[in-house]
This record gives C-alpha cells, sequence and structure tokens, in this order.
C-alpha cells in the first residue's frame, strides 16, 4: 500500500496517544449495521503500479485516437496541436496539487494566473472582463441564461438553432425546473445561419438571444445587427464560442455588440480526453460585472503595499450568499485554464493568428477536394475550419462505416439530431493544423467510394 | 602578475552580518518576483513555430479580424521560467501537510497522471463513434462498477462535473421523483446549517425553498426536530455524512426512515466518503442519492480549484430518474443511451446536464487509485485518515477549544474553535501564523455552528512524523495566539505576501489588465 505511510507500529502508538485499544473505537458512532466487518466484498486487493498500468493500458488501445487516424471530428470538441511545455507545467506539482487559493499568501501562483487567465480571455472574446473559468461551454452556456434573466428580470431565452444540440439539451433540462421560457429550433441545412428569424422573434419579454459564433455546422455571420435588435428590445445577446481559435481569425462577438460571450475553451491548451475536464470560459461587460457567476480573481496590495491577487466578489458566491448566492458553483476548471492560458501565452497574438490562418486555410482547401467528390455539397460557404457537408445518402452510417476502416470522417447531423430526416444526410468537417493533406485525400477517395 | 590569485584563496568562513537588507530587484533569493504577461510579453512575439499559412480563398464571409486583440506572447524559455517562478508562490500537497479540512487534500499518485494521459484516453474525442471508443466506455464502467459496490447503492451518474453540479443531479433527480408521483407541492428541502454553501445554494438553483435543521449540542442533526418538521411540503433532506463538524450521523438510518416514511428523499453529501469508504456503504443507512467528489477520496488533483468530478450513486427509486447520457453493457458491448435512445427504457430520465460524458480525464485517474488500493487499502485509507484526524484531536485539546471532543472520536477531521483566544485574536491569525511555520491553515470560519471554527483534516498520506512535526507547530502558534504575541496578528512574515487587501478588491474590482495609463493621459 504505496501511498499509506502509517506503519503498524505508529499505528499502535497513535492509538495510544488516542486511548483508543483499536481503530474499530473510533468507529463507535457508526451503527453496527452499517459496520462491513471486513475488506468490501467483490473489489481486488491492493495491486502494484505495473498490474494497474497493464490493465489501464489495455483499456486505452481499445480506442481509436485521434492521432490515430485521418481524423474530421470536431462539434464541440476540437484536435489541436498542444505545445510540450504546456503540459510539463502544469504538471508542476505547485500547481497540480494546490487547492483553490483561499490563503492567498501562498497562492499567489494561481491566483497570478487567474489574473492573466482572466485578462486574456476578456480579450479574446472582446469583452471587459471573464471570470476565472467554469465546468465547461455547455453548462456556462446555462449559466448566462440564468444571468441575462437576472439582468433583464425577464424569463425568456431564444436560442439560435446554430447552437450545439447539447448545449440546448442542458438548457432545456434546467429550464423544466426553474421555470425559464426557452424558445428553441434546430437548424436547416442552409449557407446562412438564423439571424433574421431570431430578430423576429425577439420581443419585450425576452431576457437574451443566444447565438453561436461559429455555429454547429460552422456557418459564421455578422453578429452587429442581432446585438442592435435585442438592445432595442432591452434584450441581452449571448455568444456562445466552442472553436476560440476562430477568434485569431475572424471578429471577436464583444466587438460585434455580444453582452455575454461564453465558450469552450478546450482547444486551446486542453486535449480532447472524451469530453473532460474542459474548461467553460465566460465573459461580459463591466456593468454587469456583479451579476456575473464563477470565481473572480482581482488585485489588490498587501499589507506592505506590494500588488497581489486575490479571489473578489465572493459575496455573489455560495460560500457567503448560501440559496441566495448568484450560482451553486464551487469549483471552477482551473488547471484546465491554466493549460488555456500557458497555450495562449506561447502562441500570443502572432502566432494565435498564424494558427488561425492555417486553420482557415487547411478548411478551406479540403472543402474544395471534399465537394469535388461525386453526391457530396459543400452546404457552408463561409466558415473559420469546420464546415457541413450534405452527402448523397445518409451521413450516420457512412461514419460507422469508415470508423470501423480506421477514418474518422466527421460528426454525422444524424448523430446529434437523431430522427430529425431534414438533416440526416449532413456530416460536420473539422480541419485543423493537424490535419494532412493525405488526411483530406484519404477521406475524400472514402467518400468517392462510400457514395458510389 | 601580481593580480593573480596564485594560491587560490577565497572567503570561506561566513558571517551573519545584517539579514533584513532590502534588494535592488525586490526578489529575495529563492523568492522571486514576476512580472504579469502583459508586462513582458508582446503581441510580436511568439513561442510556436508555424509556417505562413498558404494562400488562398477566403471564405470569412466579410468578418476578417483587422484589429488588435492584445494577446502577449513569450518564447519557449521566457513561457516555462515565467510558469515555473509562478509556481513557486503555491503552497502544495507536494510541499507539505495541506490540513485543510473537509477539501481532503491528500497525495496524488503520479501514476493516475500517467495513466490518463495514455493517448486512447487523452486524444479521443467525445463523439468518437461508439464502435471506435468502447475501451473508454469500459473505463466508466468498471468505475461505475466500482462506485457502485463501495456504497451499496443501485447506480450512478457519472456526468456531473465536479461536487455541486452532483448535488444538482441529485436534487434534480429528487424533483424528477416527486414530479412523477405527482407531488409538486413538495418543494423544501432540509438542511442543516453545518452544511457547505452549495447545498441550500444547489437546492434554491433547482427550485426548491432551503429550511434549517437545527443541531443538537453534541454537533449533530436533531432528530426530534427534524420529525417534527416532516410533512407533506417536504421533498427531503440534505446531510452531510460523516457531517462538517467531522462526526458520524448515529441517526442517520433513523434520519432516512422517517424521511422515507413521510414521503421525502434522503440526499447525502459525499464530501467526506473519504472517512468510510470501504467500512460503511451509505446505502445501508437508507441513502437515496450521493455524489463523490472523485478529487477528494479518490485522490484526483485539485489543480488549484478544479476540474473537480462528481458522480452521484442513487437508490433504486431514484435510478429511472438520472440523466443523460449514460453507458450500458450489452451483449454486443457498450452502448451509449442518449436522448434518441432514452426512450426504450429510460424515459423518466430528467435530461442532460453537461455536453459530453463528464470528467473522462477524471475517471481515468480515480479507476487507477481505485485498482491501487483495492479493497484492503481503501479501508485502510479510511482507517489511516480517522486515526490522524484523532490524533491531532487528543494532541490539541489541552491548548484549542474542541467543542465536540466530550461526544466521542472524531471521524477524518477534527474542529476547534476560538474560544480561549484573547480580544483581538481571531482564528485567522493562528491560520497566518501556521503560514510562517510552512503549513498551509486549515479550514478556518466554517462551518458556521462552531465560532471561530478551525477545521484539520490531515488525510491518510501523513506519516506519523510529520503529524508530530504539524502538532508542535500548531500548538507553538495556539500558544502565541493565546498569550497575545503582537507579531501573529500580523503574520505571516515570511510567505512571498503579507495579508492583502480584500476589502480594496471587493471595492474597486481590478479584474485584467489594463495599459497603464500614460504620464499625458494621467494630468
Amino acid at each position: 500500500m504505496r501511498y499509506l505511510p502509517l506503519t503498524p507500529t505508529d499505528r499502535q502508538e497513535m492509538l495510544g496517544v488516542i486511548g483508543a485499544r483499536s481503530i474499530d473505537d473510533l468507529f463507535v458512532d457508526v451503527p453496527g449495521v452499517a459496520q462491513l466487518d471486513g475488506p468490501i466484498h467483490g473489489l481486488p486487493l491492493h495491486a502494484s503500479e505495473l498490474a494497474v498500468e497493464r490493465h489501464m493500458t489495455v483499456l486505452a488501445k481499445k480506442n481509436l485516437a485521434a492521432g490515430d487516424a485521418p481524423f474530421f471530428l470536431g462539434a464541440g470538441a476540437y484536435k489541436h496541436h498542444v505545445p510540450a511545455s504546456v503540459d510539463h507545467l502544469i504538471q508542476r506539482g505547485e500547481f497540480l496539487t494546490a487547492y483553490t487559493p483561499y490563503q492567498p499568501e501562498i497562492a499567489q501562483g494561481t491566483l497570478q494566473m487567474m489574473f492573466e487567465f482572466q485578462s486574456q480571455v476578456a480579450r479574446l472574446l472582446g469583452c471587459d472582463v471573464a471570470n476565472a473559468s467554469m465546468y465547461d461551454g455547455s453548462t456556462a452556456c446555462w449559466e448566462a441564461i440564468v444571468m441575462a434573466r437576472r439582468v433583464t428580470k425577464r424569463g425568456k431565452a431564444i436560442l439560435s438553432g446554430g447552437l450545439h444540440p447539447h448545449y440546448v439539451s442542458v438548457a432545456n433540462t434546467m429550464a423544466k425546473f426553474t421555470g425559464d421560457q426557452l424558445v428553441t429550433s434546430i437548424p436547416t441545412l442552409s449557407a446562412t445561419p438564423d439571424t433574421d428569424d431570431l430578430i423576429a422573434q425577439i420581443d419585450d419579454n425576452t431576457s437574451c438571444v443566444v447565438v453561436q459564433y461559429p455555429d454547429i455546422l460552422g456557418r459564421i455571420a455578422d453578429l452587429s445587427k442581432l446585438a442592435e435588435a435585442a438592445h432595442a428590445k432591452k434584450a441581452l445577446l449571448v455568444a456562445v464560442v466552442t472553436e476560440p481559435v476562430a477568434l485569431g481569425a475572424i471578429k471577436s462577438p464583444g466587438e460585434m455588440g455580444a453582452d455575454i460571450v461564453v465558450g469552450e475553451g478546450q482547444s486551446i491548451g486542453v486535449g480532447l480526453q472524451f469530453g473532460g475536464p474542459y474548461v467553460g470560459l465566460f465573459a461580459c461587460s463591466e456593468k454587469l460585472v456583479r451579476q456575473m457567476p464563477g470565481r473572480l480573481c482581482g488585485e489588490t496590495v498587501d499589507a506592505e503595499g506590494k500588488r497581489g491577487f486575490v479571489l473578489t466578489l465572493s459575496t455573489r458566491e455560495q460560500h457567503i450568499r448560501r440559496e441566495k448566492a448568484t450560482s451553486n458553483i464551487c469549483t471552477s476548471s482551473v488547471l484546465c485554464a491554466l493549460a488555456w492560458s500557458i497555450h495562449m501565452t506561447l502562441l500570443g497574438e502572432k502566432g494565435l493568428r498564424q494558427l488561425a490562418a492555417i486553420n482557415h486555410a487547411g478548411a478551406s482547401a479540403a472543402a474544395e477536394v471534399l465537394a469535388g467528390v461525386p453526391g457530396v455539397e459543400l452546404v457552408t460557404p463561409r466558415f473559420f475550419n469546420e464546415f457541413t457537408l450534405k452527402l448523397s445518402k445518409e451521413a450516420r452510417p457512412v461514419v460507422r462505416d469508415l470508423a470501423a476502416k480506421g477514418i474518422l470522417a466527421g460528426v454525422s447531423l444524424g448523430r446529434l439530431y437523431p430522427g430529425e430526416a431534414s438533416l440526416a444526410n449532413g456530416l460536420i468537417v473539422a480541419v485543423t493544423e493537424t490535419t494532412t493533406k493525405e488526411d483530406v485525400e484519404t477521406l475524400a477517395s472514402a467518400l468517392r467510394e462510400a457514395l458510389a | 602578475m601580481s593580480n593573480i590569485n596564485a594560491s587560490g584563496w577565497r572567503p570561506t568562513t561566513p558571517e551573519a552580518g545584517e539579514s533584513n537588507a532590502a534588494t535592488a530587484t525586490g526578489n529575495r533569493a529563492l523568492m522571486l518576483e514576476e512580472p504579469l504577461i502583459f508586462e513582458i510579453g508582446s503581441i510580436s512575439k511568439t513561442g510556436v513555430d508555424f509556417g505562413d499559412a498558404p494562400t488562398g480563398t477566403s471564405r470569412l464571409g466579410g468578418l476578417e479580424r483587422h484589429q488588435d486583440i492584445g494577446l502577449p506572447g513569450l518564447s519557449e524559455p521566457e513561457t516555462v521560467r515565467h510558469y515555473t517562478r509562478l509556481s513557486r508562490q503555491n503552497y502544495a500537497i507536494d510541499l507539505g501537510l495541506f490540513p485543510l479540512g473537509s477539501c481532503t487534500m491528500k497525495h496524488n499518485p503520479r501514476l493516475n497522471e500517467r495513466m490518463a494521459r495514455l493517448p486512447g484516453f487523452a486524444d479521443l474525442h467525445p463523439l468518437t463513434p461508439v464502435d471506435a471508443c468502447q475501451g473508454a466506455f469500459e473505463v466508466i464502467d468498471q468505475l461505475a462498477h466500482w462506485l457502485i459496490t463501495l456504497t451499496g447503492m443501485h447506480s450512478v451518474a457519472m456526468s456531473p462535473k465536479a461536487g455541486a453540479h452532483g448535488e444538482l443531479c441529485g436534487v434534480l433527480a429528487i424533483r424528477a421523483a416527486l414530479d412523477a408521483r405527482g407531488e409538486q407541492a413538495r418543494k423544501i428541502l432540509l438542511v442543516p446549517i453545518s452544511a457547505h454553501g452549495t447545498n441550500p445554494a444547489t437546492a434554491a438553483f433547482a427550485g426548491f425553498t432551503v429550511e434549517d435543521i437545527p443541531a443538537t449540542d453534541d454537533g449533530r442533526v436533531d432528530l426530534e426536530a427534524l420529525k417534527a418538521r416532516l410533512g407533506p411540503d417536504i421533498a427531503g433532506v440534505m446531510i452531510t455524512n460523516p457531517n462538517t463538524c467531522g462526526l458520524f450521523e448515529r441517526d442517520m438510518r433513523a434520519i432516512s426512515d422517517a424521511v422515507h416514511a413521510a414521503g421525502g428523499y434522503v440526499y447525502c453529501d459525499g464530501a467526506n466518503f473519504n472517512a468510510i469508504v470501504g467500512r460503511v456503504r451509505p446505502g445501508d443507512l437508507g441513502v437515496d442519492a450521493m455524489h463523490i467528489n472523485l478529487h477528494k477520496t479518490f485522490s484526483t488533483p485539485h489543480g488549484g480549484g478544479g476540474p473537480g468530478s462528481g458522480p452521484v450513486v442513487l437508490s433504486e427509486a431514484l435510478t429511472p430518474y438520472a440523466p443523460l447520457p449514460f453507458v450500458e453493457k450489452t451483449a454486443d458491448g457498450f452502448r451509449l443511451v442518449e436522448e434518441e435512445t432514452a426512450g426504450e427504457h429510460h424515459a423518466g430520465s430528467f435530461g442532460r446536464m453537461t455536453a459530453f460524458h463528464g470528467q473522462m480525464g477524471m475517471f481515468t485517474r480515480a479507476l487507477t487509485y481505485i485498482l491501487s488500493h483495492g479493497a484492503d487499502g481503501l479501508r485502510q485509507v479510511a482507517e489511516d485518515a480517522v486515526l490522524n484526524a484523532n490524533y491531532i484531536l487528543r494532541s490539541m485539546e489541552d491548548v484549542l477549544d474542541a467543542p465536540f471532543a466530550k461526544s466521542g472520536p472524531c471521524m477524518h477531521e477534527a474542529i476547534f474553535s476560538d474560544k480561549g483566544l484573547p480580544e483581538g485574536f481571531s482564528t485567522i491569525d493562528i491560520a497566518k501564523g501556521l503560514i510562517d511555520e510552512g503549513y498551509h491553515p486549515m479550514t478556518v470560519y466554517f462551518p458556521l455552528v462552531v465560532h471561530g471554527a478551525m477545521l484539520v483534516e490531515p488525510t491518510e498520506t501523513e506519516s506519523k512524523a510529520t503529524l508530530d512535526q504539524f502538532i508542535h507547530a500548531f500548538r507553538s502558534v495556539a500558544e502565541r495566539a493565546k498569550g497575545g504575541d503582537p507579531a501573529i496578528r500580523t503574520a505571516p512574515h515570511f510567505a512571498p505576501r503579507r495579508r492583502l487587501d480584500e476589502t480594496l478588491a471587493a471595492r474597486k474590482p481590478v479584474l485584467a489588465w489594463k495599459e497603464p495609463v500614460g504620464a499625458q493621459a494621467a494630468e
């Protein structure tokens, strides 16, 4: 039992100090019926590092990792190259094994990093301020809807059909219990998002319009008119970014008038990890900050006047406000935020813009190649690094068949919108700097064969 | 050639001299000041090598970025140095005892980290076709199986992203179950005042109203008062067991029976499951839902405040309402039950809580930990955690007031109050004094039921020698506070920063870096 330092002699000595005859004396408050009299049944006994590593490696090898295949999956999680130093730095014990910085005098490392992260996120999303991170994009999106309700004191949110269907699903789950009214729709296989429809639906009861940028099909559209229309009715514009690398190439939602911008930060610094842990981004304008959920780090000075950082505005939070808190959130996703911040520092503005340009050029070239395959039509002419194809047959079985051949072809709309006949032939394809020309050729010939 | 030091002489006998001298840099040897990335980086600098993008048609639809974002970049060596320097301003479990009560700062085994980074887990997309990610589903299924086995419950919802998210999962399942029974009128959740703040916040977020349950003088739930409050408006109770005073709720079974008899459900906050894992199964105590903080009991890293992971074990009564998606074992392998397939067997599900499958990176770590310890090791984990806490309790109770010491042994944490400290001295002074002694302080001012609470949780991964050193330091600091030593009130003196002005931070929030105002603009 390599993680337990006490020796049998230590235990006996300590029981003596405590005045107990045996360890069972310390569990006297547990009713006898609930006490197990030996090691729990069914679980094997302790195992060596080597034995556990063998067990886990067998399981890992049963999966087709992104790096082991021509890989085109996106739809809310993206494969990007993460520099080696990122993973090295986040594994420093002082970051990895620290707790929430409740004692700021001995937690300035985490606190300064949080302040830098907040500043980077705010700039990237085009807002004044950002918090120290949320669980992920989907939960951040719901928190933004709740925040808009608090700000506007209205209960109806209009969700774009271009919003990730799992994000819509999370919001629907929560709204059932909170009584929020959600107006939702599914996307159509068209070149442009539903901006005009959304504008037409805004009324005096609308708390916010929630729009994804780029949207689930990869489409991008100017948000300025939508922001103006929302503001004209005193509603807020909430923008959701699931691929923040895009903002190195295109204008940020904040620059186009969004009041709250949330996002999934995974694509910078954080690996795919089968869906988590990820890092939710949450930013807004300065005047809304006291309604913002989640942890916040602020600058201050110490008793000698030196600059330092502390957790602040905690009067919004559950440990002070209890049932009156803005949210029940207790943790954020600090280690992932650290990875995000380090990766963003390595990129810098220059690297981010180059990375975004490479992604866009690669995706544009891939779209042309794939659209040349008989039976494939490019639905979305304007996109960043992800686009939607319409196949001449149902896409979901095609994706399954190609996976069996070792090609991860993309995310079928049938997987995301099961039972929606109008979307069944849709395939979302993501192309990043990790995608090679050969990968694209492999996919093109596989599709040619599958659709023949 | 007289300037050649032919004998090789150099001074080798040190003198102490002046020790408090200021330095030109503000650094103090290994304690290094570090500016912000915004002060040392620039938008034209980068730590990555990309070639230029190939030219081609832009498909950005006129939304091309023209304005600078203002994101500073650094070269790789500067980046590594910046974050390494920052890291050294943190206390961490790798550096020493971190007795933060209820937060369970135990050793994080590095095998967990290695296993989570196997490419088959770390580089796997959440929407990979199910036939190509059977190993990931098997990890989820195995971990789920052991969590169910260890808790004696019926099922487990794996997707909640953290403890508070797990609480939300549990109370939503309770709401869904009540609604399915047509009992929409049950809107009140009873929560003890000693509960963690997330409990009432979660209940409110899910649309419940919260009422306090009174406590007895020995720090436990008042069973008779609770029974008296039960009725047709009560949805259930949220109880932490072992509770936040570090005590086992002896009446847990009676509480559960009373709540069930009155038509309610029992939510157990499993934050302190580490005290009983392998020895006690919450399922035997009548619990309907309990979240498990994988970062506490099962050693996944806290990372400076997350990510957490909060699977929720459920009773048979609540199982039909568990969230989507979940993994199901079939004759043909594992399949994923999502919105489209839920209708067949799982129509009662309250829905999806997060975009994907939960904190997979934490599942691999927790499974690694469970397999490493095994049934015998996990039982020893609970026993050593409780032994270490009682050792501290009995080694400190003559110096500090221990309000429940007479009630019997504590579980995994020992609680003390500020009673007996002189005028002008408080719990915070003892906490800050411990910083100068090289320790992270205990949890302070929580739970609210104890005045100036100090909640000390050593965990099972500390040796007796470490505990003895800590007790020596803790006693010394407590005695200095009791003796009115003014230096304690301004501690810490030797940390990277002195006490920080939290009032200023909240009154004039500076939450993002801004370019310093130029001399001209300032005028």
